[in-house]
């Protein structure tokens, strides 16, 4: 007895008005577009745009340390006050105009209504506006290098007293313009937040039920949740911050009779779900890879949705794990060392649902599945580290020491390097409609390793030594000096991960001008993008949009013919 | 067995994307203002002179203000009534009044600045002013913006009604702006 696939889709023709019609001028196509997969590669280019800049200033400031008051090839001489605009723009940097524009506004853009089976979003305009938003939000940032004064330097989490007035830090019109970004990047990802929850609430394929939606658009909606609900009162105390600077107010000037303790609770009530809503759609990435090259399906999907659910709702709650050594009421630290040891519930289900996804898999070894590995395994030390930091005793020593800087490298730059690199290998083809090189791209993933490692795992051993954050020479401190071995290492080991990113410049570079053809399916994959052409055609689908008859993840189903089953297929009764 | 497969399609999405949209910006508003309300009962929680401060401020002047922001509200639901029945110069009418009242509580606002400013109270004077200002200020630039929106509705209507619901997602954002003003009138004024 043969069980036959029939072939879809089987989907109702759309009416012709409801066709979208592709522009054709060069301006309206490519610059000025509405369509949300050439949107989601704007953001990527500017992401990688950025992340050169922040690059640039990481290699900066590591040089520094290394070998303190030396000229920075490249760079020149840097004081103390240099170093201060380096961190500061360097956190800045990579946070908001790198790692959210790429995982995000890429991905986001780009996947969110090829997943769901919709044309575009469902606001097309206001996506654009999004973009161009943030577009101006990059120039500003980038401006305020050059202003009298230059950048601001008062820690990418401006921590008031210090930011409050100009004359604290010697910074005025860079810290001005400093705040001024942030408005306007969170601007664009309201509207961006915006559009992707009504998109996915209104605009689904007929049959795209809840439980059949991928585990990356529901990581992509928590995480546009966990914005909207927790940028407000970081707004709010923007508008205080920029008060205090221009109009002599003081909120948080103590002699004036402010609180600064008030900007810390503010900046972190945004800036711990901040964290989420970087590495949920990070996560999603490397969950959304794992399951294909397993051939198997993704184990717990739904109690990684539960868990999404639970790590958003407990992230409102643990912001002040920042604060154990700020000088808040020491009686708070229980309560939020216990909410934030319970946050790493959530995030080991996901673990755990995705090792228990390879287990028994028919592995494939393909590039973006090394990747999806490289954040499991990195991502793994991250979350260990953060179950030291969340416990207020362990964390106060730590507080303040190259430990916190290994933790949050290891959790937010895996999610860029490995998650995020992991999606850029698996959505190339139907970006670009061309495959990238396979050796090149697995020479990329174990170079990035090694240095990465090399990079941020010394740190954790620095940190424990007794070295602390911001400060632009470390050798001032005896007690570090026998350690300066490992912060020439660190650097070494640094500008080594930035070129390791090259063999992925050329891989881009050679697959765009040069690379295979790619099929609308390489990878043999479930979900709804890989159905139409590769790239997409203007309106996603052609004449006929997909209807959705099962889960995503149906590989090796007993019924079907291969080992795996698309979304939009049905199966026959059987005779 | 088509049948079977069809019959677990669901229908198209009953809420219109912009009514959505909305209600989702909206909820990102409730944060800034929740941020800033919050902070200022932090800091009036461990002041002893905001109250003292707040004396300064005229009851009247701000119940007037109140007043007029409310009946803009109901304009405002009045004017979303004549457009969905088609009734174009009712609901011409009706965003032209609530237009007018929303200039009217922007002019006595400042008005209420002029002569703060003039009796020596400046944002810098201290905490209570440094929040009544910032609040009053932020929910003030709302008020324009929702201003702005309902003028552009109210001209882009002159001819015919293009977009009867735009009314609607307009009255939406004007009534929140109408609630953040019940939270700061007893907040600011009455305390």
């Amino acid at each position: 007895m043969s069980v036959s696939v029939l072939e879809g889709p089987q989907a109702i023709p759309e009416p012709e008005a409801h066709v979208h019609h592709a522009p054709t001028g060069f301006w309206r196509k490519y610059i000025f577009s509405t369509d949300h997969k050439v949107i989601g590669k704007q953001y990527l280019l500017l992401s990688t745009v950025m992340a050169l800049v922040g690059g640039f200033l990481a290699y900066g400031l590591r040089w520094q340390l290394a070998f303190p008051d030396t000229s920075v090839p490249g760079m020149g001489f840097i004081g103390p006050e240099e170093y201060n605009v380096l961190i500061t723009m360097h956190g800045t940097t990579m946070v908001f105009f790198v790692a959210m524009p790429m995982l995000l506004g890429g991905f986001g853009n780009f996947l969110i209504p090829l997943m769901i089976g919709a044309r575009d979003m469902a606001f097309p305009r206001l996506n654009m506006l999004s973009f161009w938003t943030i577009f101006t939000g990059s120039l500003v940032l980038l401006v305020s290098f050059v202003v009298p004064g230059g950048a601001a330097a008062g820690g990418w989490t401006g921590y008031a007293p210090l930011s409050a007035r100009p004359i604290y830090s010697g910074v005025n019109w860079g810290l001005n313009l400093w705040l001024l970004a942030h408005a306007i990047e969170f601007a664009s990802f309201l509207m961006g937040g915006v559009n992707f929850l009504t998109t996915a609430m209104t605009m689904r394929a007929p049959g795209m039920t809840f439980f059949r939606i991928p585990i990356l658009v529901w990581q992509q909606l928590t995480a546009a949740v966990v914005f909207l609900l927790s940028v407000g009162p970081l707004i709010a105390g923007a508008v205080m911050l920029l008060m205090d600077r221009i109009a002599g107010t003081s909120f948080f000037v103590p002699d004036g009779g402010g609180d600064a303790l008030l900007w810390q609770h503010l900046f972190w009530f945004f800036g711990h779900p901040e964290v989420y809503v970087v590495l949920l759609p990070a996560a999603g990435l490397a969950l959304e890879v794992l399951p294909v090259f397993c051939r198997k399906p993704l184990f717990g999907y739904r109690w990684i949705i539960y868990a999404t659910f639970a790590a958003a709702i407990l992230s409102f709650i643990v912001w002040a794990h920042h604060m154990f050594v700020s000088g808040m009421d020491p009686r708070l630290a229980m309560p939020f060392s216990i909410t934030t040891i319970l946050i790493s519930v959530p995030f080991a289900i996901m673990v755990f649902a995705m090792i228990a996804t390879l287990w028994g898999g028919a592995i494939r070894f393909t590039t973006p599945m090394h990747f999806a590995l490289g954040f499991l395994g990195m991502f793994i030390c991250g979350g260990l580290t953060g179950i030291f930091n969340g416990s207020a005793p362990a964390n106060i020593p730590l507080h303040g020491t190259y430990f916190i800087v290994a933790h949050f490298h290891y959790t937010l730059l895996s999610g860029i390097f490995f998650g995020g690199f992991a999606g850029l290998y698996y959505w190339f083809p139907k970006m670009f409609g061309r495959m990238l090189n396979e050796p090149l791209g697995k020479a990329h993933f174990w170079l990035t390793l090694i240095t990465f490692n090399a990079t941020f795992f010394p740190m954790h051993f620095l940190g424990l030594a007794g070295m602390v954050r911001r400060i632009a020479d470390p050798t001032q401190y005896p007690s570090i000096v026998p350690f300066q071995y490992l912060n020439v290492f660190i650097t070494i080991s640094a500008i080594g991960l930035i070129l390791a990113q090259i063999p992925l410049a050329i891989n881009i570079v050679h697959g765009l001008m040069a690379g295979r053809p790619a099929p609308d399916n390489p990878w043999e994959a479930n979900t709804l993008e890989w159905v139409t052409s590769s790239p997409p055609p203007h309106d996603n689908w052609g004449k006929v949009s997909p209807a959705v008859y099962r889960g995503p993840y149906e590989y090796s189903h007993p019924a079907a013919e291969e080992d795996w089953l698309p979304q939009h297929q049905m199966l026959p009764a059987k005779p | 067995m088509k049948m079977q497969a069809t019959a677990a399609i669901p229908t198209a999405y009953p809420i219109p994307p912009g009514k959505v949209g909305v209600w989702w910006f909206l909820a990102s508003e409730v944060m800034v203002f929740g941020g800033l309300i919050g902070s200022y009962l932090v800091t009036r929680l461990g002041s002893t002179t905001f109250a003292d401060a707040a004396h300064h401020l005229s009851v009247p002047i701000a119940s007037l203000n109140t007043l007029i922001l409310l009946t803009s509200s109901m304009t405002m639901v009045l004017a979303f009534g004549a457009a969905d029945h088609g009734d174009r110069a009712g609901a011409r009418t009706y965003l032209l009044l609530t237009v007018l009242l929303g200039l009217g509580f922007l002019g006595i606002k400042g008005y209420e600045y002029a002569g703060k400013v003039a009796a020596g109270f400046t944002p810098a004077s201290g905490p209570f002013w440094s929040f009544y200002y910032t609040m009053t200020g932020l929910h003030g630039l709302h008020v324009l913006a929702g201003v702005i929106a309902n003028f552009s509705l109210y001209v882009m209507a002159r001819d015919r009604l293009r977009h009867p619901h735009r009314i609607e997602f307009a009255g939406l954002y004007w009534h929140f702006v109408d609630v953040v003003w019940i939270f700061l009138f007893p907040l600011l004024y009455l305390a």
